[in-house]
Order: structure tokens, then sequence, then C-alpha cells
């Protein structure tokens, strides 16, 4: 069996890429979802055939498997999966599929966000998050990550200096900075973050620090799954990482902008706590966390009372939620809809946002448009 | 304490005033035919005809995306569809009502899930098709109350061959020929009506608010004037309370609405003195009967 399969593989490759330097076909990879996605093939490019499950403008949360997933699923060398129990349903997936490749969870040794602290008390967040799980504190992880794996020095010292850069030029007014002296604090705490189930924030991918880590994650299964081209998978993390320092740069000058009392987000789905974070901002959403849930009279009417009191001037639809309810409370406040996000999923190529980077960049300038204006 | 707990909610927020509107809309309209269905006896076909509805609303959803026509348009002809045939066949053929309902019901929904499959989008349709109560806009309301003014004057003209139909639809059928016709307006109204009620609470809330206070008045009237007005009360009633709950203790507002008229279910058929627990069981009432 392995050796027809081998053969075929060897006739194939031969058949539809003669010149190529892989000795072998490409490992077969599945992303669950279209960021995940988008970044896998920034880092394993040619070398692997990637599929992704929830394609763009795909809802994750409730995705259900079709034939297909299932047949990629369990013909997959590697599975890539966000984490945090954002992809509930895939756990049976791979059961029923019976896969038995490597599964590389992205979110491993992310700083991640509790669910509780934010449902607590919604004005004090904004202060709170950053306080406790500072930007400082998430590079300074990643530092240390990229160094233990001893495979790239430079890369983690370069990163390092520039985020304290962009540090002092930016946050600092607005935000207390209790970044260093938290350091020490959390540091003992990682271990929890990676294993605890439904009890964090998943869409870790919202912060470009933490897209860093999804990338290393990435980069370090597919070189376990496929030793052969791991020298290309690094390559490929190394300028794709080049590509997100810039980004940063460029998100860091647009929210720099923003007077501090013009930092509060108002949007369908509670998706951006790692983005208000990174940068500063208080998102505020009538829904939960998941969109799932259905919002109640009680969350709508407060918000609605906190748009007015603090005079926001733009809420936000998002690109994979109903939006008829931001509609209505956009109406009854006289706040105008200041544009779409993407939160959980890409659009197709010919959206704004069919790239993870796009995607950053876009919400970043639609947000600090909104707000600066 | 009752302007904070009761006016102050409506009074200050425009959304609870339109939410109000559309459950009242609702009330008005899909009740009477709530009490019609339990009258027959088809008080599961509700629930039958909102899962017919459900793929037609899907098409239009994923025809021409979110737009309140496309989706009542879609809803209203799965619906009409599946009543139409499963009336047909049952009023020409061997087979009863209930079982060529659910043939066709469930082809509907199979072709539904079907259609919604190949155009591979993994937008829920399901949270688009479960419309909150929270976000309806004008035109979602102006429907609202067409739908039930609408349904209200198609009852006000069939009520004598309806409420005939419900005691002795043998005698209507030798009498009249309007039997048939009856019937199929009928099943349209529970077509129409579960529509409206699918944008206001989701298409199976939707049945609930329809046979509920339907089942409730049951309890209290033996006449079909007081079961119409006793279930509407209890609609609006329930309707109001699920909104203040909602808001006051931040439920989800479908549900909450719905669980309130279930409980004022639950509670007529305990203390109703048309038939309930305690009336039915008392010492008194049996030695006078």
């Amino acid at each position: 069996m392995l050796s027809r399969r081998l053969l075929l593989s060897t006739v194939l490759a031969a058949a539809t890429l003669p010149s190529t330097v892989y000795a072998d076909e490409p490992i077969k990879v599945v992303a669950t979802f279209s960021i995940l996605g988008d970044m896998v093939n920034a880092i394993g490019g040619d070398a692997i055939e990637l599929t992704t499950l929830v394609g763009p403008d795909g809802d994750a949360h409730v995705y259900q498997p079709t034939p297909q997933a299932a047949k990629a699923v369990s013909e997959a060398d590697v599975l890539i999966l966000n984490g945090l129990e954002f992809e509930g349903w895939l756990e049976r997936l791979t059961e029923a599929a019976s896969f038995d490749g490597k599964l590389v969870v992205a979110t491993t040794g992310i700083d991640a966000i509790p669910f509780a602290e934010h449902d607590e008390d919604h004005d004090d967040h904004a202060e709170h998050g950053h306080d406790d799980h500072g930007d400082d504190h998430a590079s300074h992880k990643d530092h240390d990550h990229s160094e233990h794996k001893h495979d790239d020095h430079d890369h983690a010292e370069h990163k390092h200096d520039e985020d304290h850069a962009g540090h002092d030029d930016h946050d600092h007014e607005t935000q207390a900075s209790h970044d260093d002296h938290d350091h020490e604090k959390h540091a003992g705490q990682d271990d929890h973050a990676g294993h605890d189930h439904g009890e964090f924030d998943p869409h870790a991918w919202q912060s470009i620090d933490n897209a860093m880590i999804y990338v290393d994650n990435i980069a370090n299964g597919l070189a376990q799954a496929d030793p052969d081209n791991a020298s290309t998978f690094f390559t490929n993390r190394e300028s794709y990482v080049a590509q997100l320092e810039t980004l940063e740069a460029e998100i860091d000058a647009m929210m720099d902008t923003l007077p501090a009392e013009k930092r509060t987000v108002v949007t369908s789905h509670d998706a951006f706590r790692y983005f208000a974070q990174a940068y500063g901002l208080t998102f505020e959403a009538p829904q939960g966390l998941s969109t799932e849930s259905e919002a109640s009279a009680g969350d709508v009417a407060g918000l609605i009372t906190q748009i007015r009191e603090e005079s926001i001037s733009a809420v936000f639809v998002e690109s994979i939620t109903d939006n008829r309810l931001m509609e209505q409370i956009a109406n009854e406040t006289g706040a105008v809809i200041g544009g779409t996000l993407y939160s959980d999923a890409l659009s197709d190529a010919d959206g704004p946002a069919s790239t993870y980077l796009e995607m950053m960049r876009y919400n970043a300038a639609t947000i600090s448009q909104a707000l600066g204006s | 304490m009752i302007w904070e707990l009761i006016i102050e909610p409506f009074a200050s927020f425009g959304f609870m005033r339109r939410a109000l509107l559309g459950c009242v809309a609702i009330a008005i309209g899909a009740t009477p035919v709530g009490v019609f269905l339990m009258l027959r006896r088809m008080s599961l076909t509700g629930d039958a005809m909102a899962h017919a509805i459900l793929p037609g609303a899907a098409v239009g959803f994923l025809i021409s995306g979110l737009s309140l026509g496309a989706m009542t348009i879609g809803g209203l002809i799965a619906g009409m569809l599946v009543a139409l045939a499963s009336g047909f066949v049952s009023r020409m053929t061997a087979l009863k009502e209930d079982a060529s309902l659910a043939a066709f019901y469930l082809i509907s929904l199979a072709l539904g899930v079907l259609i919604v499959s190949t155009r591979g989008s993994n937008v829920d349709l399901m949270h688009v098709l479960f419309g909150t109560v929270l976000a309806l806009d004008n035109a979602a309301l102006i429907l609202l109350c067409s739908i039930a003014s609408l349904s209200i004057l198609t009852l006000a003209i069939l009520f004598r061959p309806l409420v005939l139909e419900c005691a002795d639809p043998q005698f209507l059928r030798s009498v009249s020929k309007l039997s048939a016709v009856t019937h199929l307006t009928f099943l349209c109204l529970v077509v129409m009506n579960l529509v409206a009620g699918f944008h206001a609470l989701g298409t199976l809330m939707a049945v609930g608010i329809m046979i509920l206070p339907a089942a409730a008045a049951r309890f209290w009237s033996a006449s079909i004037g007081g079961l119409l007005g006793i279930a509407m009360l209890v609609a609006i009633l329930s309707s109001i309370t699920g909104l203040l709950l909602s808001y006051h203790h931040s439920l989800p507002s479908g549900p909450a609405i719905i669980l309130v008229a279930g409980i004022a279910y639950a509670l007529s058929v305990v203390f109703g003195p048309v038939g309930g627990l305690v009336a039915q069981n008392l010492p008194r009432r049996r030695l006078e009967t």
C-alpha cells in the first residue's frame, strides 16, 4: 500500500513538476480556516499541498464539516489548527476521519486572554487588559521562545529591539505602562494558557505579536513533518516575519494619531480583544464572544447608553455576522457605520482583506479613519 | 419603581419600542391562527410548516443576501408549495393530511439543505434565519404589521367556515364547496405568519408564539371568542414580560419571550378554570357533575 502510494506520487510528481527539486510529493497540510491557511501558505509555499477547511467569509465557530473536509483531514500529513477551543468541531472530525498525522496548534505559547476578565467590567477593560498582559510581555516571550529553539537568534534580537522602539513612541501617553514589571509575574503562568479549554479568547491572530508566534509554530511543525524542506520553511518564515514587522510599524503609526478619548470601538462580535490589547483600544460588542450566542436586550441597551454617554462616533460591522442589529444601534445613537472589519475570516481574492497582512492593515486603517475623523 | 421596571426601558430605547411593536403585531396576527390550528388538532402542523419555510428563506438569502424581500418571498413560496401540495395529496388520495404534510416538508427541508451546501457558503444560515426581535428595521416592521392586518382580515372573512370546519369538517364539506378553499387559505395564513415570525423571533421560535398562547387560552375559555381574545392577551403579555426580562437580566430576547409564554401555559394547565388540573380534580366539582 505504502509503496504503491509512493510509486504513484513519484510518477505524479515527475509528470506535473518535471523541474522539481523535492525527492517526493509535497506533504499534505490542512489548515482549519482562511487566516491560518494564509499564514501556512506563506510559510509552506510550493513545498506543501494546502487545504483550507473554512474558506473566505466563512464562520469557523459554526462550521459543519463536509465529506471533502473529512477526506482532506484523513489524507493530511499535518493538521494546523488555531486551538483555544476555536474549532469546536475539529475533534470529532479528526476522530471520524482517523487522522494520524502531526497536529500543530498555532496558539501554542501564546499569552491567551481569559474570557472572564472582559465580562466582569466593561469600563475598565482597556487598562485592565493592558496592565495584565502588556505587549512587551508577549514579545519577551517570543524572544525566549525563539532562543530556546536555537534556530534564529538574529530575528529574535531584531524584533525585540524594534518592539521596544515602537513602544517608546506610542501607547505611553494613553496607557499606563506596567509592561516591564508585569513580565516577571506572568512568566510562570504561561504553561496553563496553552491547554486549558474554553476559558480563553481564541481570536489570538488579531495581534501581530501573536502572529509571529503562529508562524514560528507553523514553521516548526512543517519542518518536523518534512525535514528535507526545513530550510525553505525557515527562509519563508524570515521573509514573512519581516513583512509582519513592517506592518506592525505601519499600524503603530496609524494608531498613534488617535486621541485618548477616541479609543472605543463598537462592533458586532467580540473578536478584537488581542487587537485592543496591542493598540490600547477598547472594543464593545452587543453579542457575546461567539457568533453562536443571541444578543439580549440588556446588552444592547447597555451598549446604546455607553455610545450616547461617551459620544462614540462610529460603529463597525463585521464580514461574518448579521449586521442588522448594528445598523439599528447606529440608527438609534446617531453614530455612523464606520466600515466593515474582518475578524475570523479573510475576504475572497477580490476583497480588501484577501491575506492576513492585508486584513490587519485594512482593519487598522478602517478603525483609525473612522475614529480619527 | 414601576417606572424603572416597566416603562423606562421602552421610553428610553427605540429598539425596545420596535421590538414591542413587532411582538404585538405577531401576537395579533399569529395567535388567532394558532387557536384555529389547536382547535383543528393541527398544532404540530405549525412546526412542520416552519421547517418547510426554512429552506425557502435560505435560498432567498443565497440569491440576494440578507434581503428582507428575497427571504420573505422565498419562505412564502416554499411554505405555500408544501401547504398546497400536501393539501392536494390529502384531499385527492388515500394518504392522510399529517403523513402527506410530513412527506412534503421533509422533501422541502432536504432540498433546502442541499442547495445551501452546494453553494458552499459557511456563513451561519441558522443564525441569519434566527432573526432577532432587537434588530427590526422599518421595512421589517411594515412587513410584520401588514401580515398581521392581512391575517386578521382574512380570518374575519373566513370565520364561519373555519369554525364550522373545526367543529364538523364532514358537514362543511357536504354543504359547501368552500371547504377546500377555506382549508388552503388557512394554510397560507399559517405560512404567512410563520414568515413574519421568523423575522422577529427566528423560524422555530415563531411557532412558539403561535401555539403556546392558544394552548394556554384553552384552559380559560370555552367559547371561540374568548379563546381568541385570551390567546392574544397571553401573547402580548408574554412578549412584554419576555422583553423586560431580556432587558433587566441580559437574557436572549427570543427564547425569553417564548419561555414566558411557556410559563403562562404551565400555570394555565394547573389553575385554569376550564379543564385545568385543579378545577377538574376539586371534590366540589365532582359532586356537582
